[in-house]
């Protein structure tokens, strides 16, 4: 395992055009990356929510960031509809995949185990399977000739899985806890990285109490320090959802004026990068 | 009892829909995102002593889920869920949901979220509630601009629940597969079959009698007020403080 590296090398070895994924804002996202990544000026950035999207996903859009969205939702749970991506939307800028929960974990869990598709029941009757020319409906091979409809997913590999986790140890693995979507996105992703609170000394495949919330190093490529790295949204019992905050951006983003004005404040102005820095 | 909050109404009537006697039974209930009102529903049912497990989604601390939210979709898809709630921002009268927007796909009108696992859920959960406070033309459409989840499907096409009901804030539809329609079951307090016929945009059956739905008990209001608020308070503090006048500590 390599040292920690910084946020803003992290952000800089994320090329344009990648394909990340990202967890919802109940599931450890990298908030901190995320800015990170607007102020490097990503371009044509493809995200898929796993399964959906939230804050980091909607200042990404709103930031120009972003070309494509693979998703089952993008909300700002409490504080409403994701504003940025609302508007993109509308004007036509942003490609939209709609997705189905389950088919996001699915597909996942296909190129977790490097097989090329999976079944998942249900979808049939749905807009959104008519509008994925990639999901197929085969008749189940188990039952008599042409009976029993069922989908098949194609397993989907991310360029990069990016999330945000408690720790990491002095071996380069992870703890992230009961969210173990988030093992699910490495595992199937080219690349993971992952920002986190603290690095401690030890290792957490030694400590059986700690092992099952532990991703391997095996599977991250890189680690970087980020305090409040999942600020506004809540880290499992280490802090709280900023509702205040999200509220706040949520007002100010109903118009791009808005939001370029919360953006220049919160991620882009000289003050800003630095308090991310000063928090490496 | 004027001081009932349509709120706690509604949470009521889901409290006696999840445990209708001719309905599969309730042992597993999962509540999603965003859904205080189904939530206070299901602790309404819980704290009233009735045995019932509860995967709340969006349950910070003490979530029951430990391999991340697939595990929801796992045991719906072994049929281990047996009750789940979806809403639309457009229902239409065969209970097709529109989660994904008006207008043409993906939502170039009005874009709402996006679809969830509605068009998982709704066949594979045993059954499903319906909710939707607002009741309108605009809401409950005679047909979907698009369709999330699909209210009925082919014969043949394997298929575990649909609707039971849907309530609004005006009424209680029940849905019936067989047909694909709804009929009217109770009035909320003020409506009459006219006023409903006014506000729906789909067609529906009216039986000869249509009662209203009954108010909340006040051990029903004292339960929703106390233990179900207590529960509530973290995963959905704005609804407590603006439903129950309860703010959770700092």
């Amino acid at each position: 395992m390599t040292s920690p590296i910084s946020l803003e090398a992290m952000a800089a070895s994320v090329p344009d055009g990648a394909l990340l994924a990202l967890p919802p804002d109940n599931s450890l996202p990298s908030v901190a990356l995320a800015k990170a990544l607007v102020r490097r000026g990503a371009r044509g950035l493809r995200l898929l929510g796993v399964p959906v999207a939230g804050f980091a996903a909607d200042m990404l859009i709103g930031a120009g960031c972003v070309a494509e969205i693979e998703t089952s939702a993008v909300s700002l749970g409490e504080a409403g509809f994701a504003p940025r991506f609302s508007a993109a939307v509308k004007a036509g800028t942003i490609r939209v995949r709609d997705c189905t929960c389950p088919a996001v974990h699915t597909m996942l869990q296909a190129a977790e185990k490097g097989v090329p598709f999976m079944p998942l029941r249900g979808l049939i009757g749905s807009d959104i399977l008519a509008h994925r020319p990639d999901w197929k409906v085969v008749p189940n091979p188990y039952e008599g000739t042409g009976e029993d409809p069922i989908v098949l997913l194609p397993a989907l590999q991310p360029d990069v899985a990016i999330f945000h986790a408690v720790m990491a140890d002095a071996e380069g693995n992870v703890w992230l806890g009961r969210r173990r979507e988030c093992a699910t996105i490495a595992h199937a992703s080219k690349r993971a990285l992952v920002t986190v609170e603290r690095v401690v000394p030890g290792n957490f495949l030694e400590d059986e109490r700690l092992a099952a919330g532990t991703i391997s190093a095996t599977y991250v490529t890189d680690i970087a320090i980020a305090e409040r790295g999942a600020h506004p949204v809540a880290l499992l019992d280490e802090y709280g959802f900023d509702a205040a905050y999200v509220s706040d951006y949520a007002r100010m983003a109903r118009t791009e004026a808005g939001f370029a004005e919360w953006l220049a404040r919160e991620v882009t102005a000289p003050q800003a990068a630095q308090r991310a820095v000063a928090a490496e | 009892m004027s001081d009932i909050r349509l709120e706690e109404r509604l949470a009521a009537v889901l409290a006696r829909l999840i445990l209708d006697p001719e309905a599969p039974p309730a042992r597993h209930i999962a509540v999603g995102a965003a859904s205080p009102i189904p939530a206070a529903a299901c602790w309404l049912v819980h704290k009233q002593g009735h045995p019932v497990r509860l995967s709340l989604l969006h349950k910070r601390s003490g979530n029951p889920f430990t391999e991340g939210t697939r595990e929801l979709f796992d045991l719906t898809g072994q049929g281990r869920i047996d009750l789940f709630f979806l809403g639309g921002g457009q229902i239409d009268g065969k209970a097709n949901l529109n989660l994904v927007g008006t207008g043409e796909w993906p939502g170039r009108s009005v874009r709402f979220p996006g679809s969830f696992g509605s068009a998982f859920m709704y066949a594979m959960a045993h059954r499903t509630i319906l909710f939707r406070e607002e009741h309108s033309p605009r809401v409950l459409v005679e047909q979907v601009d698009n369709i999330s989840a699909a209210g009925v499907n082919e014969p043949g096409v394997f298929r575990r629940g649909h609707a039971q009901a849907l309530v609004t804030g005006r009424c209680v539809f029940r849905f019936h597969p067989d047909r694909a329609r709804f009929s009217l079951q109770s009035l909320h307090p003020g409506e009459t079959v006219e006023s409903i016929r006014e506000a729906t945009g789909f067609a529906f059956d009216v039986p000869e009698t249509v009662p209203q739905t009954p108010d909340p008990t006040p051990a029903e209001l004292a339960l929703l007020r106390g233990p179900v608020c207590d529960e509530m308070l973290e995963t959905y503090p704005e609804f407590c403080a603006r439903v129950f006048d309860r703010k959770a500590a700092a």
